[in-house]
């Protein structure tokens, strides 16, 4: 009996070990870049229905559930219709730019999950540099998206564009400073050193990993234009924004890479600040239990189908009791619950103006982001009491401050006349 | 308002000219911007409207008086008990019918119940206009389906109601109807607190909407603004207290009055009215007068059939405080069946004006926003 943990690493490494021996290199990198390129689709895919089910249950609707099961289909039907849609190029748009946007974008998106640990020994390339591959591979969907801006000729895919490429300068910066408080600790660049180094505490739990973790999240956001940074393709004021003249699979490959990025954000979030694949030794029965209960109570399958699953469920539990529950579950289930808080996000809040966007990069994120590697240098440096609580002082003062500063003095609140 | 003028050398601008509508997701209809942008500020911009012409007044001149109700139903299709009531108050004006208490507490009850639909909704358009993903809107439109329902239960048509009758209402309210409003008017205060959880002091809100458009107390006076966009900038000005027309009088309730008249100001200005409107209902729900001699519109002045009533040489100009300002209609008649002149007052029309006032020197963002505050219905604005 394999250890769950350890599953797929196993499944390819006995695959790979049958090959002849001057193969087998070449056969593991092809296993892994095939299962990243399958899975990616896949994600988005679901991203997608995720989304919709969990918004339209904020809104008190029911969202999709006409195509299969909860309308699990939905995002298969929708590719169909994307594949089966005209493409249309706007007259006088370049022609060429026009089809290699799409592409530029998702590309780099795809290979940002190569330096991804998924789990305890499963990452595709444990680079010395992973979190500056990260970075580097992360901006360059601002050119794929000033591109499409450019190259579709039309006065709103250019203002979106232009809101774009200054809205994902802008906040790159604090983005990458507040990883800089994670490297200081560390001491290093690779994402499989930085999740090892949250093995006793994760970075979340410390006072400047909790405010660099939310710095990096709130520029993670802001990067991939979602709520409440959603300025590039404000469909309130430039209709669509840098995507306005896109259509078919064009444009699905738009969303893909938006989805994706989203995806990766909270990815890496999870990865620098949430533990990555570690968590508490919990017995994987109580997880397998818990999921059995929840498909056992499931109103909408049928009985046979409930039954089969709890069956299931409680034999995979039984088989694999003992086991801590698996390093890439635990991975998946926080990324997941930040994709959550994306979500949340998005169905709560309207979107900022854009220079009120700007100004909280430049005149609240910045700060901050400075303040935090002062905080990370004096946690690490002093003795464990002072620094935690020097470290929490600084950083409550210059948010209280900020905070403060950012304030419009036009902003009041308002005392209403009630006349007869 | 003007942007300030930087005398540096600078980098040669352009200004770009952005043609918001008539097909954009946030024009609340067939409405068309011309936008003169400098950057993100807005330095120039024109209304162009008219998409929505359907010649109403025309067509009105050959049809009867009663006749012309169903066609006021689609003025502002939010609120059709206020635009038929409008008209039957202008048809009452021009021919003297008096009107039966219980029609008229009932027209009070649809009316009130009419701008709670119409500030719910408009309240979650805006929210909309800024960006929020739905979720305002499909809480307000939850509560605006309950009061719909109301709605088709007394005229048999969720919106395109055609219920108010000079004299009174077509019909009398079906058995149980009162007790559904009750229960609707008891549960109202707590969907609105919850809905102010969400948006009173959410700071994103308060960042987009405060000092934004601000449209000042003597520009509104002049411009003939009505509604809660004038009230929002302080002038205590509403019909139902001027006029003092139907049962308003004999009810307690309040004007509320904004202070600096901006987008803010609109939107919170429409929770307190709805607040008032409450009170309101309460209390025209708990005098309703169970019994009444006649309701509807076949009284002694109305001649045996609607077809053949004819009112007398003259003119008259009836308006009440509808949910988005004063909502008029002048009359002319020859004495025959027909009205001569037939005119509308549509406060969203004239409420509209001031739209590039108030844009000017804000960004191509808070167009969307102003635009959205100011509470427009373009079937009612091109008629």
């Amino acid at each position: 009996m394999s250890s769950l943990d350890q599953l797929f690493v196993e499944v390819t490494r006995s695959l790979v070990s049958r090959l002849p021996p001057w193969l087998a290199p070449w056969a593991s990198m092809l296993a892994t870049i095939g299962a990243i390129a399958a899975a990616a689709p896949v994600i988005m895919m679901y991203l997608t229905w995720l989304e919709r089910k969990l918004i339209a249950r904020m809104q008190n609707r029911l969202g999709p559930n006409r195509v299969g099961l909860y309308g699990l289909l939905q995002p298969i039907a929708d590719g169909v219709k994307m594949f089966i849609k005209e493409d249309i190029v706007p007259r006088g748009a370049d022609r060429l730019l026009h089809l290699l946007a799409p592409i530029v974008a998702v590309a780099p998106v795809i290979l940002l999950f190569a330096v991804l640990p998924f789990g305890r020994n499963m990452v595709g390339a444990d680079l010395h540099v992973g979190l500056l591959y990260f970075l580097a591979l992360g901006s360059i969907t601002s050119y794929a998206i000033f591109m499409g801006g450019w190259a579709s000729r039309s006065k709103f895919s250019m203002l979106g564009a232009m809101r774009t490429v200054a809205q994902i300068i802008s906040y790159e910066v604090p983005g990458v400073l507040s990883v800089v408080a994670v490297i200081m600790v560390t001491g290093t660049l690779s994402l499989v050193g930085i999740v090892e180094a949250q093995a006793d505490h994760w970075f979340l739990f410390t006072p400047w990993g909790f405010v660099a973790g939310a710095i990096f999240f709130m520029s993670g956001i802001a990067e991939v234009n979602r709520t409440p940074f959603d300025m590039p393709e404000a469909e309130s004021e430039l209709v669509g924004g840098f995507h306005t003249e896109y259509s078919g699979m064009k444009f699905a490959l738009w969303y893909m890479a938006e989805f994706l990025e989203a995806f990766a954000i909270c990815a890496f979030t999870t990865t620098l600040f949430l533990g990555g694949w570690q968590g508490p030794p919990i017995p994987f029965w109580i997880l397998a239990a818990l999921l059995a209960l929840l498909v056992g109570t499931a109103k909408s399958l049928a009985l046979p189908a409930r039954g089969l699953g709890v069956l299931a469920l409680v034999a995979l539990g039984g088989l694999y009791a003992r086991q801590p529950i698996p390093s890439w579950i635990w991975f998946f289930a926080k990324t997941y619950v930040l994709v959550f808080v994306l979500v949340w996000l998005r169905g709560t809040f309207p979107r900022l103006r854009i220079d009120q966007l700007m100004g909280f990069a430049w005149k609240f994120l910045l700060p901050m982001a400075l303040v935090t590697i002062l905080a990370a240098g004096l946690w690490s440096l002093m003795p464990f009491p002072y620094g935690t609580v020097l470290a929490v002082l600084i950083l409550a003062a210059s948010y209280a401050v900020l905070v403060r500063w950012n304030r419009p003095a036009s902003l009041s609140p308002r005392t209403y006349v009630l006349a007869d | 308002m003007s942007p300030e003028i930087d005398t540096r050398p600078q980098v040669e601008t352009q200004t770009l000219e952005v043609n918001l509508g008539p097909q954009h997701p946030s024009t609340h209809g067939v409405f068309r911007m011309v936008a003169t942008l400098d950057g993100e500020t807005v330095i120039r911009l024109k209304p162009v409207m008219g998409y929505m012409h359907r010649n109403h007044e025309k067509i009105a001149e050959g049809l009867t008086y009663i006749g012309c109700f169903p066609y006021t139903d689609r003025l502002d299709y939010f609120c059709a008990m206020t635009n038929n009531l409008a008209l039957a108050v202008a048809i009452e004006r021009l021919a003297g019918i008096q009107v039966s208490e219980r029609g008229e507490y009932i027209r009070v009850i649809m009316a009130e119940l009419t701008r709670l639909v119409n500030h719910t909704a408009v309240t979650g358009f805006l929210l909309n206009d800024m960006g929020a993903f739905g979720t305002p809107l499909l809480y307000a439109f939850r509560e605006r389906e309950k009061i719909l329902d109301l709605f088709e239960a007394a005229s048999g048509s969720r919106m395109m109601c055609n219920y108010v009758r000079p004299g009174g209402v077509r019909e009398d309210l079906p058995a149980g109807w009162v007790e559904r409003a009750w229960e609707i008017v008891r549960a109202y205060p707590k969907f609105l607190d919850e809905f102010e959880t969400l948006l009173t002091k959410n700071d994103i809100i308060l960042q987009r909407t405060q000092q934004v458009g601000k449209l000042p107390q003597p520009l509104a006076v002049s411009a003939g603004i009505t509604g809660p966009m004038l009230r929002a900038s302080g002038v205590n000005y509403d019909i139902r207290k001027v006029d003092g027309y139907s049962v308003y009088p004999r009810v307690q309730f309040k004007v509320p009055l904004g202070t600096v008249g901006d987008v803010y100001d609109r939107y919170l200005i429409r929770i307190l009215e709805m607040r008032e409107s409450l009170k309101i209902l309460e209390q025209a729900l708990q005098a309703l007068p169970t019994t009444s001699p006649s309701i509807s519109p076949k009284g002694a002045a109305m001649g045996k059939a609607p077809r053949t009533f004819r009112p007398p040489k003259g003119h008259a100009y009836g308006r009440i405080e509808a949910p988005k300002g004063e909502l008029g209609f002048f009359l002319v008649s020859d004495g025959s069946p027909q009205p001569y002149r037939y005119r509308i007052r549509p406060p969203s029309f004239i409420n509209l004006t001031v739209l590039e006032d108030m844009c000017l020197g804000q960004k191509v963002a808070d167009v969307i926003v102003i635009l959205g505050s100011i509470d427009i219905v373009l079937c009612e604005v091109d008629r």
